[in-house]
């Protein structure tokens, strides 16, 4: 390879009938056309704000101007707002709340759909459908199903003559009614990998299994779920990253009520850069989140990585 | 432990398809049978069925007299090697081979014993904590073996598990196989394509084709008696030379003369056949090349085919119709040389319209 790639240029077109072989794999300054267009996205929509925001942060900024250098006076400011931390911790919850529920449910509904009847194939487009859908319509509907007296639920626990637990209104349901809207629209994701993911086990292992006499569970625990591992920890690190940005469900749902109990980090920067228009503030929040959903995609990808080496 | 199977009257159905159509077999106990037929033919999902991964539609199934077809394939007291081997990706050797004795509850210790007897045996004791994933072709085979082996079942099943391997590793392992055999004293049902296997290593071959059992026999009695003509053309490298034939009836044994005029004496009694045509068949290696005139024709040679202990000499009729004849090692006839072809009348073979075969020496 080596002794190809020293072969004076200037020979090339002197050797006439016997032509030096093309090394295909030598690098050559047009292949960057190819990737020009993405870099230029890249860099205008993604670096370019990445970097301006931790810019930002260290700055005094309003909508007028980009004003003093401040140190990390917008960081200890926010880490003084009890506001804040109660964002931070209510991201928290409803991230527990959500991603466990969507691993698990994702591989229960993956499971009973991962065969080939008709029946199947129309469940699972139904379960996938609601992720088409926007979050405002997928809101409205959970307000429909929530909302006190006259909603689904209040409908229904009338019948019983009972009352509905107002999931909106409620400071320690109001996450949980989120939580619930968001996993019934999110749902469709995590069973669509875990679908994909079984159907890539070959099914003569399952039959090595019956022949080794292993019953359902035994063949779930001992074949299924260690095939599947590695989507298991894709779901969980896309739903991490997912939501962790939640914004949308409790703007339109509780607009993070009852008394910022369901107000998420996105929507605390919401409310301070673009509402009180504190845009260094707003964005050392903005830098917290960066470096919390990184840390918690690193240490779920760090932690089943260590596992799968010692198994 | 060993046992003998029996299937009667089984059927298959796919859909509209029939892909076994019913088919009833004996085999003994500690007897190695080998299903061989071509693709399709419908040896694997017979192996299946009795494995319990197919169910039946019509028939049984009994090992030991026993009807085993309803019960679950973990129930049926067999085990089999998969072509893929289906060893779990994720297990060790050693849970690979645990993985089956667990399930059922088998004490701890004498889990460990059998998997060290069967990895002695099988001359892996050195694998057993690898993965399925750091282990060569060869070894995962092993591996797939000492998973049956310490099962200690009633019956082998094999579904071609030697098409993976390497020209040299098949050979190697057809032998162990045989080894293992003699050493076990369980029966084996074997499925394959390789006619070869199937001489090497069966007491006992079931020759299927179009969801029909063609022939079941002894490795020779299939290869010296083939009850159809499929079974000759199947059975035997190079294919059995058919040479479409009128019968001369009016002598003691029957005399096939072809289209160009050719005759070859049989030793096939006149009585046994009919009036209709024939299909005349000879193996090669009872097709000898001697000098032009002194055989029953004479061919013009196409193609050599040097073997080493002997060279397969393609020749060509005056009508066309290639036949191979078999020379010495050291043959020195070459492309193109007129040759004759002495037929041996005592080894020869006739096929009716319907496939049937008649040999010499039938009474």
């Amino acid at each position: 390879m080596d002794d190809r790639r020293a072969t004076p240029r200037t020979a090339l077109p002197a050797a006439g009938a016997r032509t030096a072989s093309v090394d295909i794999y030598a690098p050559q300054w047009r292949n960057f056309i190819f990737v020009a267009p993405f870099l230029f996205f890249f860099t205008t929509l993604l670096l370019v704000p990445l970097f301006w925001g931790m810019w930002l942060s260290f700055h005094k900024a309003d909508t007028f101007s980009s004003g003093n250098f401040v140190g990390f006076g917008n960081y200890i400011r926010l880490f003084h707002d009890k506001v804040f931390l109660q964002s931070v911790w209510n991201t928290f919850y409803f991230v527990l709340l959500t991603v466990p529920t969507l691993a698990l449910i994702g591989l229960f509904l993956a499971l009973c759909l991962n065969r080939r009847t008709r029946t199947a194939a129309v469940l699972r487009t139904l379960f996938f459908s609601s992720s088409v859908l926007s979050v405002t319509i997928v809101t409205l509907i959970w307000r429909i199903v929530f909302i006190p007296n006259v909603g689904l639920l209040s409908t229904i626990y009338g019948w019983f003559g009972a009352t509905a637990p107002a999931f909106i209104s409620d400071p320690s349901l109001a996450m949980i009614g989120i939580a619930i809207a968001t996993v019934w629209w999110c749902i469709g994701l995590p069973m669509m990998l875990f679908l994909s993911a079984l159907q890539q086990i070959p099914q003569d292992i399952y039959e090595a299994a019956a022949l080794d006499n292993a019953n359902r569970w035994q063949t779930l625990r001992s074949i299924t779920l260690p095939s599947i591992k590695r989507t298991f920890v894709l779901v969980v690190i896309v739903q991490i990253v997912l939501q962790f940005q939640l914004f949308g469900q409790a703007w339109l749902m509780t607009r993070g009520g009852p008394n910022n109990l369901t107000k998420p980090i996105v929507l605390y920067i919401y409310d301070t850069a673009f509402r009180r228009w504190d845009l260094g503030m707003g964005a050392a929040a903005s830098e917290v989140l960066f470096v919390l959903i990184l840390m918690a995609a690193m240490a779920q990808y760090l932690v089943t990585r260590n596992k799968a080496g010692q198994a | 432990m060993t046992a003998d199977i029996e299937i009667r009257n089984v059927s298959k159905h796919f859909g509209a398809m029939t892909v076994l159509d019913d088919l009833s077999l004996s085999i003994k106990a500690r007897e190695f049978i080998v299903f061989l037929g071509p693709s399709g033919c419908g040896k694997s999902t017979l192996l299946r069925m009795i494995a319990g991964l197919e169910t039946v539609d019509t028939g049984e199934i009994a090992i030991n007299n026993e009807r085993i077809d309803h019960l679950p394939p973990g129930k049926r007291g067999i085990a089999m090697v998969f072509q893929s081997y289906a060893l779990y990706p994720h297990m060790s050797v050693r849970d690979n081979m645990a993985f089956g004795l667990e399930n059922i509850g088998m004490p701890r210790d004498v889990i460990d014993a059998r998997i060290k007897e069967s990895a002695r045996i099988l001359e892996m004791e050195h694998l057993l904590e690898r993965k399925p994933g750091q282990l060569s072709g060869g070894q995962r085979q092993r591996v797939a073996i000492g998973r049956a082996i310490v099962k200690e079942p009633k019956a082998f099943l094999f579904d071609e598990p030697l098409s993976n391997l390497d020209a040299a590793l098949r050979t190697r392992t057809r032998i162990e196989l045989a080894q293992l055999h003699q050493r076990l004293q369980s029966t084996m049902i074997f499925v394959t394509h390789d006619q070869v296997e199937a001489m090497t290593l069966a007491d006992r071959i079931v020759v299927m084709n179009n969801r029909k059992i063609e022939q079941i026999g002894s490795p020779m009695e299939i290869y010296d008696r083939p009850a159809t003509k499929f079974v000759a053309g199947f059975v035997g490298a190079p294919a059995m030379n058919f040479v479409e034939a009128t019968l001369d009836r009016s002598s003691r044994n029957a005399t096939a003369r072809f289209a160009d005029g050719v005759s070859v004496q049989t030793e096939i009694a006149s009585g046994q056949t009919s009036d209709g045509k024939y299909t005349f068949g000879i193996r090669s290696e009872d097709v000898g090349i001697v000098p032009v005139g002194q055989g029953n024709a004479d061919g013009v040679v196409d193609v050599l085919e040097r073997l080493g202990e002997r060279t397969l000499v393609y020749a060509r009729l005056g009508d066309g119709q290639q036949i191979v004849g078999s020379d010495a090692g050291n043959s020195r006839v070459a492309v193109g040389d007129k040759v004759g072809l002495a037929f041996d009348g005592r080894k020869s073979h006739l096929f009716g319209e319907t496939g049937r075969a008649w040999h010499a020496g039938e009474v």
